[in-house]
């Protein structure tokens, strides 16, 4: 049984009712359990809990800390390209927008790749767009194993892939994968997603299953806030969370859940998020999901990132560019989203210390991964 | 306090440190000045030497304290003998702290892959320190394949919760033919105190003086902790009965 399944037993308005109803005692419960249970989190996740917000971040911080220690750990993106055949209407690489399009070649990725290791960075994301032919598997895999000499951790944010292809990621020196389900929520996945590959929300669900059964050593979840109801959205969240937690008990689990930010095509968030609520969602999932990494991406200002720290963030990107072969160059026109933290990574390296986290730039190593014959 | 000796090599502290969650190299050092400890534990995987923003072994005079690389992250027998390799390349010394955590989450170690992994350090030459879970039977195996200690876990790494399997570990410390660590879960001086008093050879702590608000003052408190818990175990401990028996006996006048 895949999660498509288990989700399909839940009516989304039904479960936003439900969240809606819960009362100050139910928060009161969750708030003395050690382990939630799904009626917990719903009431974590509920209007009820907004009056508890410090008792639950008071918790979180408390988890986090037995778990992660005084740590945030950097990592920094790389686009190889933003060549998309899909139209996700929130994002700046769809078809429809008329933007310059490029794919990085080999040397250009290694430039992008040493600039990243001067400044100091060991975990990298790599990303694409989806647009098979243009950017394939082989790519992806090439481009992997030119930059892993600089890197001791490389993990990926493309298009869902098969197994045998996760598979195929492995060998080339991948270990993570990060693939968001941007809703949960099938109906409005459908509105969003008019046209392209990515139209097939069950094939899009199923993804981290192929990617845990391939062996990938971490797998990061997510969805984006400002599409769906967002307590709906992270109750799915969390169940998905567990789910993969369970079934691929090997594979470290992250969550992360972006608020929109301005991007080529003027969409406008449907659910705008306060910051009250991001606070409320991202102590409601920790205290769900202690283990679980917590990612907090350049999409959110300065101020409320130093802010959202101790609340149980484990990972942040610093000094992100979002276009192809934007730390070699500046063309902020091909980005995929605007940033709004644009600090250089030993700015955010030395305001960690400020604030008493020792930033963590290698925690992996990639002898884990090279196979017996090596 | 008696020297611990782990394969023929002495040991004045019996507090181990590990090195990881603190909020800086220099919380770090004070934990391990505070602690007294001679036996310092360090993540192969966060090791970096070419980085110079990532200077953690740079703080670690390997002068005073063995230097303990550890296979945390290694999911199985494979990946954990590569690593040590890597360490002893590298030019450590050929101690390892063999860690098999296949679960990311709770991070209890895999007893097969762990016993497959001493097997084949031992025999190329390494010190080796495995983290198990507290399985007596397991304890016995390793110790069969040549282990220089077993290290139980108290309870589960990062939780504070203190000596949460007293009976197993009771059990491997009776049938041990090496010293015996008691590692993973001690959250205060008090846990790592029991330990001792238990007849543990020495402890590890990590998580409760990295999330300290002072570090180096919880180090020397689990520093008197450990000492106090050993000195107690050599001075021989009165059993625990469930009924009050008095110091001077009622009858004693009878004679025998």
């Amino acid at each position: 049984m895949s999660f498509y399944d288990v989700i399909q037993k839940y009516d989304p308005q039904q479960v936003v009712a439900e969240i809606e109803a819960m009362t100050a005692t139910d928060v009161q419960r969750a708030l003395a359990a050690e382990q939630l249970d799904n009626h917990d989190y719903m009431a974590l996740l509920s209007p009820a809990a907004e009056d508890f917000l410090e008792e639950m971040a008071q918790k979180a911080n408390a988890i986090t800390l037995r778990r992660f220690g005084r740590t945030i750990q950097l990592y920094a993106p790389i686009y190889l390209s933003n060549e998309c055949h899909n139209s996700c209407r929130y994002c700046g690489f769809s078809v429809h927008n008329p933007i310059p399009r490029r794919t990085l070649n080999l040397d250009e990725i290694e430039q992008e790749a040493r600039i990243l290791h001067d400044q100091g960075f060991r975990h990298i994301l790599l990303l694409t767009g989806e647009a098979p032919g243009k950017v394939g598997n082989d790519f992806i895999a090439a481009a992997a194993e030119r930059i892993r000499p600089f890197f001791s951790s490389i993990s990926i944010e493309v298009y869902p892939m098969e197994t045998d292809g996760y598979k195929e990621m492995v060998a080339a020196g991948i270990d993570g994968l990060t693939i968001y389900q941007e809703t949960y929520d099938p109906v409005l996945y459908s509105e969003l997603h008019p046209s392209g590959r990515k139209r097939d929300y069950r094939f899009r669900l199923e993804t981290p299953e192929r990617g845990g059964a391939a062996g990938l050593r971490r797998i990061g979840i997510g969805f984006l806030l400002g599409l769906g109801d967002f307590r709906s959205e992270a109750f799915f969240a969390g169940l998905h969370g567990r789910y993969l937690a369970h079934h691929y008990w090997r594979t470290l689990l992250s969550v992360s859940f972006p608020r929109l930010r301005p991007a080529e095509g003027g969409f406008q968030p449907l659910h705008p998020v306060s910051d009250r609520k991001f606070v409320q969602l991202m102590c409601a999932m920790r205290l769900l999901l202690h283990d679980a990494g917590l990612v907090l991406s350049t999409r959110e200002n300065a101020e409320l990132r130093d802010n959202l720290l101790p609340l149980g963030i484990t990972q942040m990107s610093a000094g992100s560019c979002t276009a192809p072969g934007g730390y070699a160059e500046d063309n902020s026109a091909s980005e995929q989203f605007a940033i709004d933290d644009d600090r250089t990574p030993a700015e955010i390296a030395e305001l960690l210390r400020a604030r008493g986290y020792d930033p963590v730039w290698k925690d992996w190593d990639e002898a884990f991964l090279q196979s017996s014959s090596e | 306090m008696d020297d611990l000796i782990i394969a023929g090599r002495s040991f004045k502290s019996r507090l181990m440190v590990g090195t990881g969650k603190f909020s800086s190299n220099e919380a770090m050092v004070a934990a391990m000045e505070g602690s007294g400890s001679e036996i310092v534990t360090v993540a192969l995987r966060r090791v970096d030497i070419d980085n110079p923003q990532d200077s953690l072994l740079h703080h670690i005079n390997s002068e005073r304290y063995l230097l303990l690389p550890n296979t945390s992250g290694a999911r199985d027998a494979e990946e954990a003998v590569r690593l040590a390799r890597l360490a002893r390349a590298a030019g450590c010394e050929p101690w390892i702290k063999l860690e098999v955590t296949p679960d990311p989450y709770y991070l209890l170690p895999d007893p097969i892959e762990t016993l497959k992994a001493a097997e084949i350090l031992v025999k190329e030459g390494f010190i080796v320190l495995p983290y198990i879970n507290a399985d007596p039977v397991l304890a016995k195996h390793l110790q069969e394949v040549g282990t220089a200690t077993v290290m139980p876990l108290g309870s589960p790494i990062g939780t504070n919760k203190g000596i949460r399997n007293r009976d197993n570990i009771a059990i491997i410390i009776e049938q041990a033919i090496v010293p015996v660590v008691v590692d993973a879960g001690l959250g205060a001086p008090s846990h790592a105190a029991e330990a001792m008093e238990m007849g543990a050879d020495a402890v590890l702590v990590n998580t409760a003086l990295a999330v300290a608000r002072d570090p180096g003052a919880m180090a020397a408190a689990f520093k008197k902790g450990v000492e106090a818990g050993r000195e107690a175990y050599l001075a021989g401990l009165g059993k625990q009965q469930d009924k009050a028996e008095a110091s001077s006996p009622l009858t004693g006048f009878l004679g025998k």
